[in-house]
């Protein structure tokens, strides 16, 4: 199915991702230096990270299980072999000229994943053409609009392991390019391999695009392809990729330039500007003098270490989505939603469900009313006041009668507000649990009270019994109006 | 007792039994370095009073009957190649001119944990690159048999301490005969381990597959004692190699009868001169009589060993020396006059490019510059397969064959250079003779094995000649036990130039 081509436009955007995630770690890639986002400048560095003279690199083994882990998930190929090379170029963010990088023997290729559009738009297989690992540089930060020409270097982030993952061009909409990095996402949050924290620098994607335009002639132009950097949201690769679209198709019209024409184009999204610029055009940036690094050994990879990787991945997302929807007889759709919402959502509506013991009525609580909150309070579940069990009380209460759902809904946002359990609301509220023999007592005087309804209601209008509600709930608010239905019918057929 | 006349070995001993001082070794050898090294230039820095207060340390430890490390109160001059926490380290680059690290060296941390007592750092070829120490940037060491004559190189000046007993021992680099070429010519010992067997972890990188810390010192025995400290397994460095390192002192008393040294016809070639062949045949000979044989064999690729080390060594260099560009510490050039500014006609694109071109054109030495762009071109796109894939295919063929010789002898003998010691200046006008100093040498580090050097005779004009023995991967304590023997057997180790003496 692809519905973009479907549409209207007389092309099909082509488009192929790269993706840096940085790897969750303690330390970076090459050195013992701690990782945490957010520190003081150059507060995290050592000579290693520093490229101080004489300092040597030594591969951090965490970061090339979690490499695995990542590359497994994404069925790729993993080289018994792989080695480390050095790209060299010069940049003050790369204090030793280079960036140990993996050249021609990437440690995993040949991989995909599959994203599906739960509406039912697409379902796409996107090919993964190789997933490697290196370091990351420093941060500079530019201070030329000053006039003094300075830059400030942040080494904190230099030597911090990266996973790059790079697509065949086999995505055909911005639509489906977004919803296929939030699948990747997903899954990398999954692994426990990347946080996957675009405003960190955690994740980060560029994008190459261009489109195919069916000619008359029954051939297929191909634009330029160009590179789109500079997207810090899925949300802005979406709208870069939507804009840079109309754009080609514009230049096509006016220029007729085709692929291989040109050489390739790199332009940056102006996210409030909502625009594709070209940027700087590098010249001979390209030749980097890979060469395998004699600082550092190669790696191998044996059956016995894939094996331990593979047993401690535990389910990805979308095996899960289906394994959820069967044990819990939930709607794929409901599996959807909770899954996307990570592990931890997950686990949280599996606790919830088993209490309960049914899976609907615990999904439609998560969806409707926790997972609503965390939206509004952008929160995550870890911190969520209301745990599994108290949720759990809540809907057994619920689902017994002790009180309708609305009246439940009131004691879950005081349950959230308060973070007290279940029965320390009902006494906070005054919302005393109406027993049995006092819900009747309470009925045979409302149908002593109404004759004309009893009469009613044996008359066969048992719509007329809705009349007893509003005069029972004034009589005591804590009862439940179906139960005081019910009860007043029964009362009503055994006279 | 005059500790400059004593063998390491017997300083170490004279010091624990309480014979000599710390204080008063290291005082007589810095007094050694003051009176001499104002005309030989082998130190770039003396730490005076740093080593004065080890010693004394030292020596109080001793007196309050505490332990001591192996080496304790034995003065160690170091190549200024190693990163020392407290002294400069330079490399007798300008681009590292007042640089300090914020760490030592493994080597260093090994030595001062075994109470050696660190007296200074030596001169050498800038980064590590010559045979002469003419390429130093602080001025050439001279030779102490003859200081119109260059005391070879890159370790020049760890090699010239020791033959003018500055220091008893020294510690220098080898990345294609930078330990064991200025050894052979200044008359003294010096080994070039096994790849691996001593942590490069503090040795500013020249070549990283080829560069090895070794020791230089008046024997194999003191050479030995100091091996025993510095090598060994470092977690930090992933190619030192896990091997336990053996008692190389305990090692040398086995004699040599029915060992096979192999003797390579390519080594008497036209170049060798005919005083350096008679010195080499003599040592064959007292190899012999000491009940070795000796056997002709083969290194058929080992011609191509100068052309294959000059494309890999400067293929690794122009990376490694890559973080030398002014932006985080060492030389960095003058703001220009800006964006436009204009420097030998040439414009530069931005001021962050010329920050870059000016302070490695002012950093950096004209044979440094040299093999920069030596290896920035061999690594280009378009030559990486003519250059360096190819240096590196040969690099196999030539290690294939010292495994395919060490199936026939134990150990390789030959010259160490195919001249004496050679006049200031002789040869800086030529760049390629320059770089035939390493004939004999490159292929040990090409092939990762080791190789030691020491004086088997003298010249009519008085200068020493160099012997070289080859062995097999972690063979260090073979070739101690024979350069031993032979030392035992010769007195030519003894000798010491009368200038200085
Ligand atoms: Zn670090």
């Amino acid at each position: 199915m692809t519905a973009s081509a479907a549409t209207s436009e007389p092309y099909t955007t082509v488009i192929g991702l790269e993706v840096h995630v940085q790897l969750q770690t303690r330390t970076k890639l090459f050195c013992g230096c701690s990782t945490r986002f957010g520190a003081a400048p150059n507060t995290q560095v050592c000579p290693v990270c520093l490229g101080l003279p004489g300092s040597l690199p030594v591969m951090n083994r965490t970061a090339f299980t979690l490499a695995l882990k990542a590359a497994l998930a994404l069925g790729c190929r993993i080289a018994a072999f792989t080695k480390w090379d050095r790209k060299n170029y010069f940049y003050p963010d790369l204090p030793k000229g280079y960036q140990i990088s993996q050249y021609d023997l990437p440690f995993s290729s040949d991989g995909h994943l599959e994203v599906t559009d739960p509406k039912g738009g697409f379902v796409r297989n996107v090919g993964i053409v190789r997933v490697h690992l290196e370091e990351d540089a420093g941060k500079s930060m530019h201070d030329e609009a000053a006039g003094t020409a300075d830059s400030r270097i942040d080494l904190n982030r230099a030597g911090t392991p990266l996973c790059e993952i790079v697509t065949q061009p086999d995505l055909r909409s911005p639509q489906e390019a977004r919803a296929w990095l939030n699948e990747l996402k997903l899954l990398l949050v999954y692994l426990g391999v990347s946080d996957c924290n675009m405003q960190e620098g955690s994740l980060r994607v560029d994008a190459n695009v261009n489109l195919h335009i069916p000619q008359p002639d029954g051939r297929i132009a191909k634009t330029p392809i160009v590179e789109i950097k500079n997207m810090n949201s899925f949300r802005s690769v979406e709208r870069a990729l939507a804009y840079e679209a109309v754009r080609q198709y514009d230049e096509w019209q006016a220029t007729k330039a085709e692929l291989g024409t040109t050489p390739k184009q790199t332009r940056g999204w102006d996210d409030p500007a909502g625009v594709t610029r070209a940027q700087r055009h590098k010249e001979e940036s390209s030749d980097y003098r890979y060469f395998p690094d004699p600082d550092l050994v190669p790696v191998t990879v044996d059956e016995r270490q894939l094996a331990e990787v593979r047993a401690s991945m535990g389910e990805p997302p979308a095996v899960l989505r289906g394994t959820l929807a069967a044990k819990w007889r939930i709607s794929p759709y409901d599996a959807d939603v909770l899954v996307n919402q990570g592990r931890d959502i997950v686990a949280y509506f599996e606790d919830v469900a088993t209490r309960v013991g049914e899976g609907k009525v615990a999904s439609n609580w998560l969806q409707q009313d926790v997972l609503r909150t965390l939206n509004e309070r952008g929160e995550s579940i870890d911190a969520f006041p209301v745990r599994p069990e108290a949720l759990a009380d809540l809907i057994g209460r619920v689902q017994k009668g002790e009180f309708d759902t609305s009246r439940g809904r009131e004691i879950f946002a005081e349950m959230l507000a308060s973070g007290r359990s279940v029965a320390d609301v009902v006494a906070s509220l005054g919302i005393a649990v109406v027993d049995d023999a006092d819900l009747v007592a309470l009925c045979r005087e409302l149908l002593a009270e109404n004759p004309k309804i009893v009469a009613d209601v044996r008359g066969g209008k048992e719509q007329a019994a809705a009349g007893l509600i509003g005069q029972a709930k004034k009589k005591n608010p804590n009862v439940n109006p179906a139960k005081v239905r019910q009860t007043c019918l029964e009362l009503i057929r055994a006279m | 007792m005059q500790p400059a006349d004593l063998s390491a070995t017997d300083i170490v001993a004279a010091i624990r039994q309480g014979d000599l001082t710390a204080v008063q070794c290291v005082e007589a050898f810095l007094d050694r370095i003051a009176r001499l090294d104002g005309s030989l230039n082998a130190f770039l820095h003396v730490d005076r009073d740093g080593a004065l207060a080890t010693a004394a340390a030292i020596d109080a430890r001793r007196k309050a009957g505490r332990p001591l490390g192996a080496l304790a109160g034995l003065p160690v001059a170091v190549k200024d190649a190693l990163c020392t926490a407290d002294l400069p380290t330079t490399c007798a680059s300008r681009m590292l001119a007042g640089f300090r690290p914020p760490y030592d060296a493994d080597t260093v941390v090994r030595l001062r944990a075994a109470d050696a007592v660190i007296v200074g750092k030596t001169n050498m070829d800038e980064f590590a690159m010559g045979g002469s120490n003419e390429n130093s940037a602080f001025g050439p060491v001279r030779n102490p048999w003859d200081p119109a004559r260059a005391p070879g190189g890159s370790s020049g000046g760890s090699a010239a301490c020791v033959a003018a007993d500055m220091a008893p021992v020294a510690i220098g680099s080898d990345t294609g005969g930078s330990i064991r070429q200025p050894a052979g010519l200044c008359g003294i010992t010096g080994l070039k381990p096994t790849y691996g067997r001593v942590s490069r972890r503090g040795l500013v990188a020249f070549a990283s597959s080829l560069d090895q810390i070794g020791p230089m010192a008046r024997s194999a025995a003191d050479c030995a004692l100091v091996l025993e400290t510095i090598a060994g397994h470092d977690p930090g460095d992933s190619t030192s190699l896990a091997d336990v390192v053996p008692r190389y002192t305990e090692l040398l008393e086995q004699p040599l009868t029915g060992l096979r040294i192999g003797r390579v016809r390519d080594h008497y070639a036209d170049g060798l001169d005919p005083e350096v062949r008679r010195g080499v045949d003599e040592a064959f000979a007292v190899f012999e009589a000491a009940g070795a044989t000796v056997h002709d064999v083969e290194l058929p690729h080992a011609k191509y060993g100068v052309a294959t080390y000059y494309l890999i060594a400067p293929c690794e260099a122009s990376s490694n020396l890559a973080r030398y560009d002014g932006a985080h510490y060492g030389h960095r050039a003058k703001p220009g006059e800006g964006h436009r500014a204009e420097s030998g006609g040439r414009r530069f694109e931005s001021p962050l490019v010329e920050m870059y071109c000016r302070s490695r054109g002012e950093g950096f030495g004209p044979e440094v510059k040299r093999r920069i762009m030596l290896g920035t071109y061999a690594l280009s796109a378009g030559y990486y397969d003519a250059y360096y894939a190819k240096a590196l295919k040969v690099r196999r063929l030539i290690r294939q064959d010292y495994l395919d010789a060490f199936q026939k002898v134990d150990l390789i003998g030959g010259p160490v250079s195919a001249t004496p010691a050679f006049r200031l200046g002789e040869k800086t006008g030529d760049p390629l003779a320059m770089y035939l100093v390493d004939l004999y040498t490159v292929a040990t580090n090409l092939a990762g094995v080791g190789g030691i050097s020491f004086p088997c005779g003298f010249t009519k004009g008085g200068l020493p000649i160099g012997f070289q023995l080859q062995g097999p991967a972690l063979a260090e304590p073979l070739l101690l036990r024979a350069a031993d023997r032979f030392q035992r057997l010769t007195e030519w180790h003894v000798r010491r130039p009368e200038r200085i003496a």
